[in-house]
């Protein structure tokens, strides 16, 4: 493509400083232009080396660089305008050292030789400072140098190469879809995220990745002035680990929801038109439902809800930096702690088999290697209801006595120091043959939950309550009509071991969360959760409608 | 060169300012230098240092705005960076919420927003308070995650309509959970300050610690409506969303005119002037106090001023953005900063000594949205929330889910305490009654 044919089609690049606080999308606002260009692999290699040599000429035992160049573009609109567009490029390199025993770290935006080495003496001296008060000394599992390799993610269309006018008029149609449909606001947005990330330690590594994930999404308000009231339904897309091509829908990729909802599920490839307009029309339905009567209550979740149940119970309770200790000043610890897991108690029922994968097609978390240059694989986390591991980087691997780390490093940027991050976390589907509407058949009084919606889990993962984006009442097998004011509350272990049915492999499809927080300074991080649509009966739903 | 004067600020400005063709045209130069400790396990697990200055230009040809940046500052590379700027905005479309650059502006002075012992501060003096926290849990055998991170920044700002803007600031905020070796008990103490010269690491190590002793073997209580006795860093946090910060976020004019906000009114328009809240309070802004001295200006260049949000439980103003503002005739006020929630002179141990049952609550976590309609939040107590019986804790208590709105809450007011400043804010710990607690958790 030409520069000015590009930046013809990408210059509605304006506006920029307004860009809304958005965890991840705080680099530096750019031309659009740049967005195409990459940086030679021989040319990084050379910076770090330099940064390698420098931080072992200093007095590091160990040391690593990432060189990392982060795109990003998103996009805003509201009814029939475009608010924001902002393309954001941030390069710069990261370099952690061990010396005397103790980790330091620096960045620098100025990615030279001598900038790359001044980045490393720092990264000593800020470790050598540290270890004066310093009890226990770092230890790494041993960990290969694998040479020069790289990774890419598998895209069919690199969304920085679609004409920004392309993609603003999909987003101002999903806008006129919803306000058609009856929404009184609509605001729709895209995500797209590029990380070109080059990895070299003193293992031997050198490691150049391409990764993309992108992420259309919107939010449609209806509202009755006379009553001043107002409700909201999302969008169901999942941001996914794919390129623009996840916006060319195919029919195969649909899913139908239970006989009664209208709801559509979508798995590698997403209508945002159909869903904006069946979402307009259940916004306008969420202003006359009946709202919910607490009580005990089957509870059949659909992936695109469920998701967030796994992350937050399962996904972050089997952290191993949590129930060591690190994050409990933020994130906290877990109630899964060495010492429970010995006692082989049941996480669930003997139906949940939860495996983490750092290489699923699709996912947000999928990388060729993580950021200490560990190559990424798949692993059980819960079998037949069973602990029988966690999610581990090199050092607390060295804690516990194992020999490998599981590849969940990752820092959201080249100024970010990396740390322990979550594997795509995810409930294997049912192996018996069975639907949604099969499931909703077997259910007396229970009600059915799609979408992501309010959710908050305590600091050791036991109790927790979520809500949803739309709710509906299921009576004697079949679904009665649209609900509201519902969230369930449970404590981890009694919510999994109520599971009793999970569909079959057809219905399988991923959740994401694009921005999960953790960390001091914290950090976002990008990861999938897969499941099929998932049954746990007697679960505790509360009413929250309130009068102010 | 992270952090420059505004000398040395305002002429690389007028120099890109020279470059530029374009009807209007605003420069922003931002820098940051500092760094930070992470410890667990009474050791440091991790560190880091920032050091990054940067370039904004912003041209605009009509309705039309382009933006570019760079971190390089020869003569060229700031004539391309407008260049590029201005080859943007005449490709892009109009704006139909475009609105002309402000011309010169007076701005509060802040002096105290900077502090040269916090720009001053080393990897060794980090070192050396974290340290010194480690030591103390160590003697007193007990478990510390603690992080500790400082900054100094600079932001400048220069148009064509003859705005000159330019502030330093330094921050430092420091937080420390203290667990037992149990995993019984857990305590929680957090500071923030411009001035490091306030910090001491090991007095607020020492409440977190007396706290994680204290409740150990925390009893369970019932669900319910309690009185509770929120403490600041309840209130207000720096790591989580929060109950007083949701309150402020949501008072935004443009979502009350249009109808999704607590703050709409039955049959359009909002509910500026009504009486909403308990009528002691009191919520303002105010950049140059210098408990909590902040920025000057907004990110579009409009003065911080003081400003009063609530007076006596009424809704007095509500910030917008200046289209918003000039669409609808209100005044057109940024949002702050920081704020203040006006007090009494008790503190958290007076308040306790005035209350015949109720709980005690540290600190507060999770705290997510449930309804936007009514302003209903859920979150769960942690890290030292006790029993309070005849003016004295009694025993600890085991942790709740909370589902509560800051509207509610804050029509249930029993007491205010002695305001301390928490995240940037200054914010007193309040006493409310019938807050309501809809589960029980076993998390420490």
């Amino acid at each position: 493509m030409k520069r000015r044919e590009f930046v013809g089609l990408t210059g509605l690049a304006t506006g920029a400083l307004f860009l809304p606080a958005i965890p991840g999308l705080s680099a530096t606002p750019v031309d659009p232009l740049r967005l195409l260009e990459t940086v030679d692999p021989a040319i990084k290699k050379r910076l770090a080396d330099a940064a390698l040599n420098a931080a072992k000429s200093a007095g590091a035992t160990y040391a690593d660089v990432r060189i990392g160049r982060y795109l990003n573009q998103s996009i805003f609109t509201r009814e029939k305008q475009v608010q924001n567009i902002a393309s954001g490029e941030s390069y710069g390199a990261g370099i952690r050292v061990i010396a005397n025993g103790t980790w330091g770290f620096a960045s620098t935006n100025t990615v030279t030789e001598a900038g790359m080495a001044k980045a490393a003496q720092l990264a000593v001296q800020i470790a050598k400072a540290n270890a004066k008060v310093q009890k226990d000394q770092v230890k790494l599992a041993p960990q290969n140098g694998y040479g020069e390799v790289s990774w890419k993610t598998p895209i069919e269309k690199n969304s920085f190469e679609v004409p920004v006018k392309e993609k603003v008029e999909l987003l101002l149609a999903a806008n006129a879809k919803a306000l058609d449909n009856g929404a009184s606001f609509v605001n729709s947005s895209l995500f797209q995220i590029n990380e070109q990330k080059y990895f070299a330690s003193t293992d031997g590594s050198y490691i150049d990745q391409d990764i993309h994930r992108i992420w259309p999404t919107f939010s449609a308000t209806a509202i009755d002035r006379s009553t001043g009231k107002f409700r909201t339904r999302e969008a169901l897309s999942a941001p996914m680990g794919l390129g623009y091509e996840y916006l060319t829908p195919k029919a195969a990729d649909r899913i139908n929801g239970p006989a009664g909802t209208g709801l559509v599920g979508y798995r590698n490839s997403y209508d945002i038109l159909e869903d904006a307009a069946l979402a307009a029309k259940q916004a306008k339905e969420k202003l006359t439902a009946k709202s919910v009567t607490p009580g005990k209550y089957d509870l059949v979740l659909d992936p695109n809800h469920l998701g967030l149940t796994i992350h937050e119970s399962i996904g972050h309770a089997t952290e191993l930096d949590r129930v060591l200790g690190y994050e409990a000043n933020y994130a906290g610890t877990s109630f899964a702690t060495l010492e429970w897991k010995a006692k082989n108690a049941p996480y669930g029922s003997k139906l949940v088999n939860i495996v983490a994968d750092k290489t699923q097609p699709g996912s947000l978390g999928a990388v060729g290697y993580d950021d200490e240059g560990v190559k990424t694989g798949q692993w059980d986390i819960i079998k037949e209801g069973k602990l029988v591991d966690y999610q581990k980087i090199r050092d607390q691997a060295a804690i516990v006595g194992q020999d490998h780390s599981d590849g969940c490093c990752y820092a959201q940027s080249w100024q970010d120091v990396q740390f322990q991050r979550m594997a795509n976390i995810s409930l294997k589907p049912g192996t018996s043959q069975m639907s949604v509407d099969d499931m909703v058949r077997g259910v007396e009084k229970g009600i059915y939950i799609a979408g992501r919606g309010s959710f908050s889990i305590d600091q050791q993962r036991y109790n927790f309550q979520f809500g949803g984006t739309v709710f509906y009442a299921i009576e004697k097998g079949k679904i009665a009509g649209m609900i509201e004011d519902v969230a369930y509350q449970a404590n981890t272990q009694e919510f999994w071991n109520s599971c009793n049915a999970i569909c079959d492999q057809s219905d399988y499809r991923l959740f994401g969360s694009f921005f999960d927080g953790k960390g001091q300074p914290s950090q976002v991080s990008a990861v999938s959760h897969g499941s099929s649509t998932t049954r746990f009966n007697g679960v505790n739903v509360i009413n929250t409608a309130r009068k102010v | 060169m992270a952090i420059l004067s505004k000398d040395e600020a305002q002429a690389i400005l007028k120099k890109v300012l020279g470059f530029a063709t374009a009807d209007e045209c605003e420069a922003t130069l931002t820098g940051e230098t500092g760094g930070n400790v992470r410890s667990a396990r009474n050791s440091i697990s991790t560190s880091g240092a920032v050091d990054n200055v940067s370039l904004a230009v912003e041209a605009r040809f009509g309705k039309r705005s382009g933006v570019a940046t760079c971190n390089e500052f020869d003569d060229a590379t700031l004539r391309r960076c407008v260049q590029r700027a201005e080859e943007i905005a005449r490709l892009a479309p109009e704006s139909p919420e475009y609105m002309p650059l402000l011309g010169a502006q007076q701005y509060v002075g802040a002096p105290k927003s900077y502090a040269a012992s916090t720009a001053g501060i080393t990897p060794d003096y980090r070192a050396q308070q974290v340290g010194a926290s480690m030591k103390i849990c160590d003697e007193k055998k007990l478990s510390s995650a603690a992080f500790l991170n400082d900054g100094a920044t600079f932001i400048a700002k220069r148009n064509s309509k003859g705005l000159e803007a330019y502030q330093q600031l330094t921050n430092l905020e420091f937080s420390i959970t203290v667990r037992t070796p149990d995993g019984t008990g857990s305590g929680y103490a957090t500071a923030d300050y411009n001035d490091s010269g306030k910090f001491d690491a090991a007095a607020l190590t020492r409440v977190a610690a007396d706290k994680a002793a204290m409740s150990r073997n925390a009893k369970a209580l019932e669900p319910g409506k309690y009185t509770v006795i929120l403490e600041p860093a309840a209130l207000v946090a720096n790591t989580d969303a929060s109950l007083l910060q949701a309150l402020m976020s949501a008072m935004d004019a443009r979502s009350a005119d249009e109808g999704r906000s607590f703050l709409s009114k039955k049959g359009g328009g909002n509910k500026k002037g009504e009486k909403l809240f308990d009528e002691r309070v009191t919520i303002y802004s105010d950049p140059s106090n210098p408990e909590i001295a902040s920025l000057g200006f907004s990110g579009d260049g409009r003065a911080q001023k003081k400003t009063t949000w609530i007076e006596k439980g009424v809704v007095k103003n509500l910030y917008s953005s200046r289209f918003w503002a000039q669409k609808a005739g209100i005044p057109d006020l940024p949002r702050p900063d920081g704020w203040v929630m006006e007090g009494g002179t008790q503190s958290v141990q007076d308040m306790i000594k005035g209350t015949a049952k109720g709980i005690l609550v540290t600190r507060l976590w999770y705290i997510r949205p449930v309804d936007p309609q009514t302003l209903l939040y859920t979150g769960l107590t942690r890290d030292g929330t006790f029993y309070i019986e005849n003016g004295r804790i009694k025993h600890p208590v085991k942790n709740f889910r909370f589902n509560e709105s800051p509207i509610i809450m804050l029509n249930n007011l029993e007491a205010i305490g002695k305001p301390v400043r928490v995240g940037g804010n200054l914010v007193p710990p309040l006493k409310i009654r019938d807050f309501t607690f809809t589960s029980l958790s076993d998390a420490v």
